[in-house]
């Protein structure tokens, strides 16, 4: 969220909400052993096999680390498009 | 009697974990219980000044280990509190002379005849702290509101889970409730969210843990200052015993000054 929107809605970019931010980013590589650069290739490894198989939205693909008590998730969205028959089905 | 091994550990360092040791062993014995704390920090003794007990050693914990005396002969009694005993760390030596199963053994050996044993981990993630975490059943991670303290405290978390040692319970030491008011310093609840883990005690940040250290009298023997109550309460939850946080909002106006009088003591 842009800064004036942070403001518009109350939340103030305060010294302990940086704090607070930059170290949420910063546990999830530290717990993970992945930093954001790693992060990045591992999402293009899998949009490139997942593609092989079906047909999806490089651009719509989501993949994000979530936090559950101590726990790490890695939690993919992935549209997958709508395929196209060539003549539709016949019965 | 069984003790029950307690270590106090943080990663960083400088965020008031001898401060924590030697308040919670006071704050135990305060209350009755046998105390044993063990100086963990080879090389760099510093439980022994924080007690106020550095005049009187003859024997350390090195000396225990390598043979040199018994371990009654190392363990220097408190004259405030006589349940409360000090084993200190040798000055002249390195984290090399004490290994995990050393100090597991010198613990089983100290169970016997006391309450509770405390031990004052050394800052870092090497030997040292694995001497410390070897013989607990509690681990106690001490932070500060503050980027690199909590940081390094997740660390802590995550080699305490990784050892079997774990869950650890959390201690947030040093809040300033002013800076928090302003937003400039985390809160209890955002330090808490960040490390998942069961929260044991908050300790605002005072000026009299200063004074009290000089004088070498740790603040748990006044229980009327804040951060002298907050470690007493630290002491009675970890016996088991339910007790609210304190709240750290300072609100100074003159009926929040009254409605404060009128207050039962203990729920500041």
């Amino acid at each position: 969220m842009p800064d004036w929107l942070d403001r518009l809605f109350g939340k103030e970019t305060t010294s302990a909400n940086q704090a607070k931010d930059r170290l949420k980013l910063v546990l999830i590589n530290d717990r993970t052993d992945l930093s954001p650069h790693e992060m990045e290739i591992m999402k293009n490894e899998l949009i490139e096999v997942i593609a092989r198989h079906v047909d999806i939205d490089p651009d719509a693909v989501h993949i994000s680390m979530t936090q559950e008590g101590r726990e790490q998730r890695l939690v993919a969205d992935i549209p997958i498009r709508p395929v196209k028959r060539r003549g539709g089905r016949t019965k | 009697m069984s003790a029950s091994v307690v270590t106090i550990c943080s990663g960083k360092g400088g965020v008031g974990k001898t401060t924590t040791t030697a308040n919670l062993a006071v704050a135990l014995a305060l209350t009755g219980k046998k105390v044993v704390c063990i100086d963990g920090d080879i090389g760099l003794r510093n439980l022994d000044v924080v007690l106020g007990l550095e005049n009187r050693i003859v024997y350390d914990l090195v000396d225990v280990i390598e043979g040199r005396c018994r371990l009654r002969q190392a363990m220097i009694r408190d004259k405030r509190l006589p349940e409360l005993y000090l084993i200190p760390a040798a000055q002249t030596r390195d984290k090399s002379a004490v290994s995990p199963s050393d100090m597991v053994r010198l613990c089983d050996e100290l169970r016997q005849d006391c309450d509770w044993i405390l031990i004052d981990s050394p800052a870092g993630i090497e030997r040292g702290f694995r001497n410390a975490i070897a013989p607990a059943d509690t681990v106690i991670v001490v932070t500060n509101p503050e980027v690199s303290a909590v940081r390094d405290a997740d660390r802590i978390i995550g080699i305490v889970e990784a050892e079997e040692k774990g869950p650890a319970r959390l201690v947030i030491n040093r809040v300033n409730p002013g800076m928090v008011k302003r937003g400039d310093m985390l809160t209890a609840e955002d330090v808490l969210e960040l490390l998942a883990i069961e929260l044991i005690g908050i300790v605002p940040e005072d000026e009299n843990v200063i004074i009290s250290t000089n004088r070498g009298q740790p603040i748990a023997l006044d229980g009327k200052t804040r951060a002298g109550m907050a470690f007493n309460n630290i002491a009675r939850r970890l016996q088991g015993e339910k007790v609210p946080f304190l709240d750290l909002e300072q609100k100074d106006g003159f009926f929040h000054r009254i409605s404060r009088i009128f207050k039962p003591a203990g729920e500041v």
